[in-house]
């Protein structure tokens, strides 16, 4: 574990308005999460996970309090500063798989790489390489229509690795297979772990909260518990 | 110094996305061929029927122009006219009706206007021309040779008539083209004798033919030939002694005599700057004189000005009309693009979560816009450059394509696709990105 802390929240809150009341997504929220660790976070349905995810992702701006990703406070910062940052240093792997269905699978994952003005060349090359690493290197030129769910997700995985991002975050992303294509997708994140990636999923599944270091336990927007099984 | 290289290198990048960004627009397009296909439909009419419009409208404007400019601009041209019915006074019912131009009217005008000639005073009669046993019913008009050069007739071939066959009364004459071919469809008209009643005259020219002068000043498109009437002309000095003073009529049953003078005169300025005035003057001397109005002036200068402000009003006119077809091209581009852009949500929230600025999201939107107007803008301009060349082939009429107008119409059409993209691209641009990702 190094020092500075890939993610901390400082109490942060996120505060939902509507109409007269107001209303805590996210109350006070605050931990620390270090390089190579892999998070799980957990809790019934409606008690703030995606929107805990939305904000580490820098998609969303909490109402109160701080947001430190890789040292830098990054909770003041503008709407082109934020893109940026989500293009450079955030991979994310959602539950709906979310590919662009006119873009084939190279076309896809090339997306983030695109965004940071990287040449057509070197990004070609690297989105390439990352498909082979899911296993797709026989699937490079097919639309995401013509692919499986699980497939889908490989795609998914490999575009939110192809920036070669600080933190990996996602929300659910076995949430849409069947069991035996969400056992191989956990895998490769079994894998990316062991490669000293850092991690941070949202789940409902016990057993994948097992898999993680660490588990974090929402509910009602605040941390219940935050838990480590000891093995990192 | 390092801001500037970074300066260079934005440059550089930006470029290399541009390009990437118009490949996406036109792949995102093809996608959807006839959606896009329908919306350019807009533009492309617009565009192709401006430029067909200015074409037409320019080609006939310049053909009228042309001939106005014929008559001379230098001239003012006075021709006698029967008085109406009403403006008659009843004594005069019964005997020889007199009326017109007179020699003492020109007189009177070259002592009042120092600088003003008076020239070509002809007697225009209307008369049945033979050549053996074809017949042409045409204008004889009694001219000096002079005539020719002031009214810009254009021979075809012989010579107009000398000032000695002016001097002495000879029955030669000058015959237009439209004459020419149908007297003679075989032969060559000049040394040949026509007949006009019983009198014999030789050809010795031929000329393009003229148009008349209130035909110029009505029409402004008579361009295929039915404006010119069919005409001979003699020395003036013959017509006065070979049909006189007096010309008998016979009209619904009766007898009718009139006696005029001048039938035409032209009244040549120095300076085309005083044409105008000298034409008011002119009127008023004749006006002086007379109860009745039995005349009638025509200042080609003034028919000119007003064909230039016709044809100003014709493309103001044209151009109001692109606009509005232009408009409504434009509103149908935005039309399509907003739904595009609600359709495509989801993918405006990936783009962004995956690192799009609102910058790069609005630059996608407006590229696809662009692209939608300018393939209609670039249609239209082919479909309406191929229009005017073929009305020119198949209706016979003049067509001129000037170069600004394909230039102007694309530019314009380019610049709709900037205007009526701003607005979609812009929300997609402001879309809240978790809200967009959560679209279904
Ligand atoms: N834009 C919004 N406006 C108002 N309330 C919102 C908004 N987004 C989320 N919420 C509320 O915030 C709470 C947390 O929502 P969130 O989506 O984070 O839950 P979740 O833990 O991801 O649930 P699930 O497991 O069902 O995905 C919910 O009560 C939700 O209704
Ligand atoms: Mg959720």
């Amino acid at each position: 574990m190094s020092d500075t802390p890939i993610v901390a929240l400082r109490r942060v809150t996120k505060t939902y308005r509507m109409g007269d009341s107001v209303f805590d997504a996210l109350h006070e929220v605050d931990f620390e999460v270090h390089h190579g660790e892999y998070v799980a976070i957990m809790g019934p349905s409606g008690c703030g996970k995606s929107t805990l995810l939305n904000v580490l992702g820098c998609l969303d701006k909490p109402t109160v309090g701080h947001y430190l990703l890789g040292g830098k406070d990054v909770s003041s910062f503008d709407d082109d500063a934020l893109s940026e940052i989500r293009g450079a240093q955030l991979g994310f792997i959602f539950q709906s798989y979310n590919l662009i269905q006119q873009l084939t699978v190279l076309e896809n994952i090339e997306v983030p790489l695109y965004y940071q003005g990287i040449g057509a060349g070197a990004g070609r090359r690297k989105a390439k390489e990352l498909a082979e690493r899911v296993g797709l290197g026989n699937r490079l030129h097919h639309k995401p229509s013509e692919l499986s769910g699980g497939q889908q997700q490989r795609v998914g995985i490999a575009r939110a690795l192809v920036n070669e991002p600080l933190v990996l975050l996602a929300d659910e992303p076995t949430g849409n297979l069947d069991s035996s294509s969400g056992a191989e997708i956990l895998e490769l994140f079994d894998e990316l772990r062991r490669q000293q990636k850092t991690i941070i999923m949202v789940t409902h599944d016990p057993d994948i909260g097992e898999r993680a270091g660490r588990i974090i336990r929402l509910r009602d927007g605040k941390i219940e518990e935050d838990v480590r099984n000891g093995l990192s | 110094m390092a801001s500037l290289d970074l300066h260079g290198l934005a440059v550089l990048f930006s470029f290399g996305k541009m390009r990437r960004a118009v490949a996406l627009g036109f792949k995102t397009l093809w996608l959807h061929r006839l959606r896009s296909f329908l919306t350019m439909l807009g533009i492309v009419f617009g565009v192709c029927s401006v430029i067909a419009m200015l074409a037409v409208g320019e080609g006939a404007g310049h053909e009228a122009q042309e001939q106005i400019r014929r008559l001379g601009s230098q001239n003012i041209i006075l021709r006698s006219v029967k008085p109406t019915e009403g403006q008659r006074l009843s004594s005069e019912q019964s005997r020889v009706l007199e009326y017109g131009l007179t020699y003492n009217d020109m007189r009177r005008i070259e002592s009042t206007l120092p600088n003003v000639k008076v020239l070509a005073p002809g007697r225009i009669i209307r008369n049945h021309v033979f050549y053996t046993t074809r017949r042409v019913d045409a204008e004889i008009v009694g001219v000096v040779p002079w005539y020719a050069g002031i009214r810009n007739l254009r021979l075809k071939s012989g010579r107009f008539f000398s000032a000695l066959e002016l001097e002495g009364h000879v029955n030669v004459c000058v015959i237009s083209e439209n004459v020419a071919a149908r007297l003679f469809p075989f032969l060559s008209p000049l040394r040949r004798n026509v007949r006009v009643g019983s009198d014999y005259y030789k050809v010795v020219g031929v000329v393009e033919p003229e148009l008349g002068v209130g035909q110029a000043a009505t029409s402004a498109g008579a361009s295929n030939g039915s404006g010119y009437a069919p005409r001979i002309y003699i020395p003036l000095t013959a017509a006065k002694s070979r049909f006189g003073e007096t010309l008998m009529r016979r009209s619904a049953g009766t007898f009718e005599a009139e006696r005029v003078q001048l039938h035409e005169a032209i009244v040549q300025v120095a300076r085309v700057d005083d044409v105008e005035e000298t034409a008011m003057i002119v009127d008023r001397i004749l006006a002086r004189e007379r109860r009745q109005k039995d005349y009638e002036m025509t200042v080609p200068l003034e028919l000119l000005r007003q064909a230039e402000r016709t044809k100003q009003i014709f493309n103001t006119v044209l151009g109001a009309i692109a606009a509005i077809s232009l408009l409504v091209g434009g509103i149908g581009i935005m039309n399509i693009m907003l739904a595009s852009v609600t359709e495509r949500t989801r993918e405006i929230g990936i783009r962004r979560a995956l690192g799009a600025k609102r910058r790069d999201i609005i630059l996608q939107f407006l590229i696809e816009t662009v692209i939608l107007s300018g393939t209609g803008g670039v249609i239209g301009v082919i479909i309406g450059v191929a229009i005017p060349i073929v009305i020119s082939h198949v209706a016979n009429m003049t067509t001129i394509v000037t170069p600004w107008a394909p230039m102007l119409a694309f530019s314009i059409s380019a610049l709709i696709g900037i205007v009526f993209g701003i607005y979609p691209a812009l929300r997609a641009a402001n879309m809240d990105p978790v809200e967009a990702l959560r679209h279904e």
